[in-house]
């Protein structure tokens, strides 16, 4: 399959380049979106959720909180402030992001928007939590 | 004329002291390394977060409904300023750099008659402005806690900035901080971010005006705005920690060399009032023994 760039940057710091991927999954605010190679010039931002990176000998799952995301000229950007392996995550770390979701949502005055992606958040949290 | 006793402990103190120096020297300049590494490190975040403001801005064709953290609310009312020190001191002119040209600036805005609203960030800043702009400072954060700068820091600091922004408590908001250049030089610098001013206007960069939105393009306008000014705040935080460090590696080495200095000419002082000493015993002696 072809190949395209793949750069997730922190702001601390670059947290992952690769240049064989094949295809990315990313959870975009309107939904689950796949991206493969010569995808049009994109940009759209993340809600809690799972990427899924694919290229030919490996695969790999992170967690993110939110994210911002730009493809272009074959290479997938993604700007992230909270991100997770899910090989390495803690389950205590997922429990204090749940928790803190919560004591959120428990507010009266948020706004839909903010609820939405807290509940999705959760459920997220909760599916990884469970397997 | 010092006693030689008060020469010899005067020595030993600034020898003492010259010690000190010489460590802060050192530990300051093992910090500015990794302060340095982690400015560069930060770098591409911020860089890809302009570029892609920069691509939806030139978007925006009807200000009128363009989101207000991008073009202002249309008033110049109330100033914010955000200064951003150090919590510790024993870095030279670092802090104080800050805090004239913030003064400059607070000076000229008061002068135009409009109303100014202060947000110190570390100690420092705090303590030099709190005579004079007492009134003005409206909030006072300090990570004295964290030991390294993080991205949480910077956002809640964004956060606060965005609350205030949309209870329409100010129209402009501006930071301040010192800017890295080397070891030597630290310029302090000040940014406006809201609204938002385009560094690179005149950059002829292509800009790919066929990029899918998804959602619409306000939508992440209005998304990727506060985030952009957490990572500006983010950015200045970074380069002000290099800067700390930098300046304070200066200004230890100047002290220890100072120090230096300074237990050479005590030196020779007392070696002088201590040959004194013996010539006038030996005067004595002398005439003592000629009078017998």
């Amino acid at each position: 399959m072809d190949q395209f760039n793949l750069e997730i940057i922190s702001p601390e710091k670059s947290f992952l380049t690769k240049s064989d991927t094949e295809e990315v999954i990313i959870p975009a605010i309107e939904g689950y979106m796949g991206i493969l190679k010569d995808h049009i010039p994109l940009i759209s931002f993340l809600k809690p959720g799972i990427i899924d990176v694919k290229s030919k000998n490996e695969t790999l799952n992170f967690y993110v909180d939110d994210g911002i995301v730009e493809f272009k000229d074959n290479t997938l950007s993604i700007l992230t402030s909270n991100i997770f392996d899910l090989k390495e995550i803690d389950i205590n770390i997922i429990n204090k992001i749940v928790k803190d979701a919560e004591e959120v949502l428990k507010k009266e005055n948020i706004k839909d928007q903010d609820r939405y992606i807290l509940d999705q958040k959760i459920e997220v949290l909760n599916s990884i939590r469970s397997n | 004329m010092p006693s030689l006793d008060d020469l010899r402990k005067r020595i030993t103190s600034v020898k003492s002291t010259q010690k000190i120096t010489k460590a802060m020297k050192m530990v300051a300049a093992a910090k500015l390394r990794k302060a340095q590494e982690n400015a560069e490190k930060g770098r591409p975040y911020s860089e890809k977060m302009n570029n892609i403001i920069l691509n939806l801005s030139a978007g925006v064709s009807d200000p009128q409904s363009a989101p207000k953290l991008l073009v202002g609310t249309g008033k110049e009312d109330i100033h914010l300023c955000v200064v951003l020190t150090s919590d510790r001191g024993l870095c030279g002119g670092f802090n104080s750099n800050i805090i004239k040209k913030a003064k400059n600036y607070f000076e000229k805005i008061q002068k135009e008659g409009k109303s100014l609203k202060i947000v110190t960030v570390g100690s420092k800043g705090y303590d030099q402005l709190k005579r004079q702009y007492g009134k003005s400072i409206i909030e006072n954060i300090s990570f004295k806690e964290s030991k390294n700068i993080n991205y949480f820091d910077a956002a809640k600091i964004g956060n606060l900035i965005i609350e205030k922004f949309q209870n329409e408590e100010f129209d402009f908001c501006t930071i301040f901080f010192n800017k890295f250049k080397n070891v030597i030089s630290q310029i302090p610098q000040v940014q406006q971010i809201i609204p938002l001013e385009n560094e690179n206007k005149n950059n002829d960069e292509k800009l790919v005006s066929s990029y899918e939105f998804e959602p619409g393009e306000d939508e992440i306008l209005n998304n990727l705005l506060p985030k952009n000014i957490s990572t500006q705040i983010f950015k200045a935080m970074l380069e002000n920690s290099a800067s700390e460090q930098g300046s304070r590696m200066t200004a230890m080495d100047n002290a220890t060399r100072n120090a230096g200095d300074l237990v050479d000419k005590l030196t020779i002082q007392y070696n002088r009032s201590r040959q004194a000493a013996i010539t006038k015993e030996l005067i004595e002696i002398i005439s003592g023994a000629e009078s017998l």
